[in-house]
């Protein structure tokens, strides 16, 4: 079981949250010209690292707010939790 | 090679089991190949075994980090089927079901293909038409299916729950007659011992840590051996390939993510079939000793762990007991967990790269085992000839940026949702 510190709520179990993905995915600029390269970039392709990751995750069951959460993929350590507008 | 067979057995059994060969050597890597394939899974085995075999390249490494069959081919609950609904998928999975039927001889090794079926089950009216469509696409792709009602299945499975106050009533099936189960071992070691014996030399506890590319063009790999040359590279990894595709400077359209599976203690045999809950993700079958063999969703966040969390070992069970009651009576012998190549789209890429000589097979997701034969098959041919086979046309890699995407599930971008 994860334990995840939820920014606005403190330290709940990974039950509550719901999974969101890589957090580093920057979405194109709106009203801008995208190409299908900068497109199939920011839909498909990732990096999935092996080790410190920076992930959202949506605290459902809780507060509902999205945040972000820095973990390692290989020992699932957490390092850090942010709210979704804060930058590391 | 010396030949499995009852004669060699009794004839072996004379003098202690001491004259067997080596079933493969334990080779140093040469300075260099035809061809190297990296990651000696089933994949990677049947790859250099049809090179060898259907394309006369010979020389050929495999390199492994750990030891042959120690990943995925190791860790899967050894479904065998080609129940798909799209033309690509379904013409080279039943491709693949034609290699499994003759593997035991072709190989002159037993896996123990079992042909025993699997039924799909569904719990609305809506699913049942979805696998009504399912069923018929399968059947004009000449792949057996059977769509079975409510009565039908409970002849099949009596043991499942049809009482009339469930949350999930199980309204009938889909099922495909000729699917099974095989021994996953043995289809490793059954790979490696013909594809060593044809020249392949296949080199264990040997870590690839970077590729020499020059002008575009693949010129070797560098190993914790020391480094070997070859034109042609063959990417076979699993849940490892997006850590070789960051030495490339490559970003794929797959995240790595932890399978989980379990056995129950072993029980005298009660279910013939491998049998799916169609209102969740969970699917189960009995192996010979008696274990019921169960596995469902992913963890659902990126891992690279190898080891699962109780969570969704629970949440998973939960859907078991559901579909079948008395598994909650059984104690559970051991779980485990394996890294997925999830894909975007949920199929997967076999297909030729951007850097010349550098070919890609990858984005298995939960399905890798039973493609064993035919991905190996294609994968060879696309090497061999440096050209996709008809068959994995569908798996390219430019898909992604093309727009045509193969959701067989119609799930979208997001691999951890089910």
């Amino acid at each position: 079981m994860l334990h995840i510190k939820c920014p606005h709520c403190g330290l709940r179990s990974q039950n509550e949250f719901a999974y969101g993905g890589d957090a580093s995915v920057k979405r194109p600029e709106l009203n801008k010209e995208v190409s299908d390269k900068e497109w199939n970039h920011f839909v498909y392709l990732r990096k999935s690292l092996r080790g410190k990751h920076l992930e959202l995750w949506h605290h459902i069951s809780g507060c509902r707010q999205w945040i972000k959460v820095q973990r390692d993929t290989a020992t699932h350590e957490i390092f850090k939790t942010f709210k979704a507008s804060e930058e590391i | 090679m010396q030949k499995y067979s009852v004669f060699n057995l009794i004839k072996n059994a004379f003098n202690n089991h001491e004259g067997w060969e080596v079933a493969w050597k334990d080779p140093a890597p040469k300075n260099e190949y035809d061809v190297i394939i990296i990651g000696g899974g089933g994949h990677g085995l049947a790859t250099a075994y049809y090179l060898a075999k259907e394309h006369n390249i010979r020389k050929v490494a495999i390199i492994e980090k750990g030891w042959i069959g120690g990943g995925n081919v190791g860790r899967n609950t050894t479904i065998i089927r080609s129940n798909y609904m799209h033309d690509e998928n379904a013409l080279f999975s039943e491709f693949g079901m034609n290699l499994w039927r003759s593997m035991s001889q072709e190989l002159n090794f037993n896996i123990m293909f079992s042909p025993r079926g699997i039924i799909n089950l569904a719990h609305s009216d809506a699913q049942m038409n979805a696998y009504s469509r399912r069923g018929n696409s399968m059947r004009l792709n000449g792949i057996d299916a059977v769509l079975l009602d409510r009565d039908q299945v409970k002849k099949i499975i009596p043991m499942a729950d049809f009482s009339e106050n469930v949350r999930f009533p199980i309204f009938g099936g889909l099922m495909q007659p000729s699917a099974g189960t095989a021994r996953h071992d043995g289809v490793a070691w059954g790979y490696a011992r013909q594809a060593d014996s044809m020249g392949v030399d296949i080199i264990q506890n040997c870590e690839v840590t970077g590729f020499d590319v020059v002008a575009g063009k693949i010129k070797g790999i560098r190993t914790s051996k020391g480094n070997i040359k070859a034109n042609k590279v063959g990417l076979c990894v699993a849940g490892s390939t997006s850590i070789l595709a960051e030495k490339l400077n490559m970003t794929l359209p797959i995240e790595t993510h932890l399978l989980q599976a379990c056995v129950s203690e072993p029980v005298k045999p009660i279910l013939d079939h491998v049998v799916t809950f169609g209102a969740g993700h969970f699917y189960c079958s009995q192996s010979d000793k008696g274990e019921m063999v169960m596995g469902g969703d992913l963890d659902g966040y990126n891992s690279y762990a190898q080891r699962g969390n109780l969570p969704t070992l629970q949440h998973v069970l939960t859907e078991g007991i559901a579909m079948m009651p008395f598994l909650s009576k059984l104690k559970m012998l051991r779980t485990w967990g394996g890294i997925m190549d999830m894909s975007m789209d949920g199929s997967p890429i076999i297909d030729k790269t951007h850097i010349e000589g550098l070919y890609l097979n990858c984005g298995w997701c939960y399905g890798g085992f039973k493609a064993t034969p035919a991905s190996g098959w294609t994968f060879a041919h696309t090497i061999a000839q440096d050209r996709v086979h008809e068959l994995n046309a569908g798996y390219s890699l430019n898909r992604f940026n093309t727009g045509h995407l193969l959701d067989e599930k119609g799930l979208g971008t997001k691999t951890w949702i089910s």
